[in-house]
């Protein structure tokens, strides 16, 4: 996924001379060619993920479409005090990109992992966050963020699907049956195979916010399942949103609380969160059973 | 300042009333303002939209009386709006909002974000052709004590980027800067004035030069 936002943004920012790209250090140098055909456009800041963010604001201010990119824990955890003002209270926009994900950076411990960047973003107005789940659905997402002023997040993980789905900004139903299973991006494939045999709905979207609340209230009959690869919990309260008025039974899995001091690589961690199919098969037939 | 310019920004200025938490910073700023809005900055209440007008960010966005005292006077905004500041129904906070008030470039209040805000917009105009257009950002001496700020220093120096920043000095932050403010901005171009000469403010504030400037205004 990595490489698929270094390319898209390289051809947007040949395309589009209202483009800016503000990098600190990380991913840099995959875009010198960039930089060196856009100087006055493709800035490295150096370490400084305030800096960043700050001067993203000050871009849009002036008619620009900045995309920042960092590791999450530094483009969204550090720089949030500028992400609230400098870009939301100010009234502008920014696509920001972010690699590392919740625990891609297994090995390098717990400062390089950010499973709350979501829910920081959530206590913020206006943000459209998108999870890919495949490369293949990356490029149309950084398209499409150029077209407009909005805030966008663009979350990038390791972690993918075996298939790409192109069209799930909603809920898209790959799976019909009983209860619904809502997987977020990269959940997807952990969570077709933790459900294989049972009766259940299982429904993707790489767009959590804004979240597919008509959907949602369409498919749940009783009983909801959400699967997502950050915080758990993360979409707890617009889902109790989105079925206000509907007796229902709701579970959230996601990324654990507590820090996990080890390292390893992101199928430890996701084993580690019951994330992988054998762990989201317990809680979800678990779950089930109670019904 | 002449008496009568005296006179009348202290009228405008005692409209504004429920500015009592920061009046020492509302004051110290009161010049310096002047002077940009009076001899320097390209920006009238006709030209508050147009993309190559000059910028002002006050980043200092504590104390506005003074800043709302002198968007009043040049006829940025109604002085009738001065009478009410932080009222329900008044777009005049004790903070800036960019959104509520003509001229206003940026929403501050939280110290160490104009520089920044001031580096992205310094950029964003030269990208767009806009190579006359200035960028000012205004910051007090206390508010350096915010390590945002030493983030867009380092960098604007690195990158020659002409803004134009301004210190408005009054010796407020709580540990002192021993040596000097100039110091904290290497391979900037200094000018320290007298914060009350206009003149002094004026000449400092015309300098164009091909790197980023500091103007520390003592008060």
């Amino acid at each position: 996924m990595r490489e698929t936002f270094i390319d898209t943004t390289t051809a947007i920012l040949d395309e589009d001379p209202r483009t800016a790209l503000v990098v600190a250090d990380i991913s840099a140098a995959s875009f010198t060619a960039a930089r060196r055909r856009h100087p006055d456009r493709v800035f490295n800041v150096g370490i400084r993920e305030q800096l960043m963010a700050g001067m993203g604001g000050g871009l849009a201010l002036t008619g620009m479409r900045p995309y920042l990119h960092s590791y999450a824990p530094f483009l969204i955890d550090r720089a949030y005090e500028q992400i609230k003002l400098d870009l939301g209270h100010q009234e502008t926009g920014a696509v920001l990109v972010s690699i590392g994900a919740s625990y891609d950076a297994a090995a390098e411990g717990y400062t390089h992992q950010s499973p709350g960047d979501v829910a920081l973003l959530d206590t913020l107005d206006g943000w459209t966050v998108h999870v890919p789940g495949h490369r293949d659905e990356v490029a149309a997402l950084l398209w499409a963020a150029a077209r407009h002023d909005d805030r966008v997040y663009v979350r990038l993980s390791t972690q993918e699907n075996g298939h790409a789905y192109p069209d799930a900004a909603g809920l898209r139903v790959l799976r019909r049956g009983g209860p619904l299973v809502v997987a977020v991006g990269p959940m997807l494939d952990p969570v077709l195979e933790a459900t294989a045999g049972m009766d259940v709905t299982v429904a993707y979207t790489n767009t959590p916010r804004p979240l597919d609340t008509d959907g949602l209230r369409a498919l749940v009959e009783g009983a909801v399942v959400v699967v997502e690869p950050y915080l758990a919990g993360t979409s707890a309260y617009l889902v109790g949103q989105a079925l206000n008025g509907l007796p229902h039974r709701a579970l959230h899995l996601g990324v654990g609380r507590a820090e996990i001091r080890r390292y390893g690589d992101w199928r430890d961690h996701a084993r580690e969160h019951g994330l992988d199919p054998a762990g989201l098969r317990r809680s979800i037939s678990g779950f089930l059973l109670e019904i | 300042m002449n008496f009568k310019l005296q006179s009348m920004h202290m009228k405008l200025l005692s409209r504004v009333t429920a500015d009592v938490k920061h009046t020492p910073s509302a004051h110290s700023t009161l010049d310096v303002l002047w002077v940009l809005y009076d001899r320097v900055l390209r920006i009238t209440p006709k030209t508050v939209d147009a993309p190559d007008r000059d910028r002002l960010l006050l980043s200092k966005g504590h104390g506005p009386a003074a800043y709302y005292a002198v968007l009043a006077a040049k006829g940025f905004i109604p002085e009738e709006w001065l009478d009410d500041m932080g009222g329900w129904d008044s777009p005049l906070g004790h903070h800036p909002d960019r959104t509520l008030i003509p001229g206003v470039e940026i929403g501050t209040g939280s110290l160490g974000h104009g520089l920044g805000l001031a580096v992205g917009t310094a950029l964003g105009l030269r990208a767009q052709g806009f190579l006359d257009t200035r960028t000012f950002v205004l910051l007090g001496d206390a508010e350096l004590d915010e390590g945002s700020n030493h983030e867009a220093i380092a960098y604007a120096a690195a990158i020659r980027l002409p803004i134009t920043a301004i210190v408005i000095d009054n010796r407020s932050a709580t540990h002192g800067w021993p040596g000097g403010i100039p110091v904290r901005f290497p391979n900037w171009e200094v000018s320290v004035v007298n914060g009350r000469d206009h003149d002094e403010i004026e000449r400092a504030l015309r300098v164009v030069s091909d790197r980023p400037h500091l103007v520390v205004a003592s008060v």
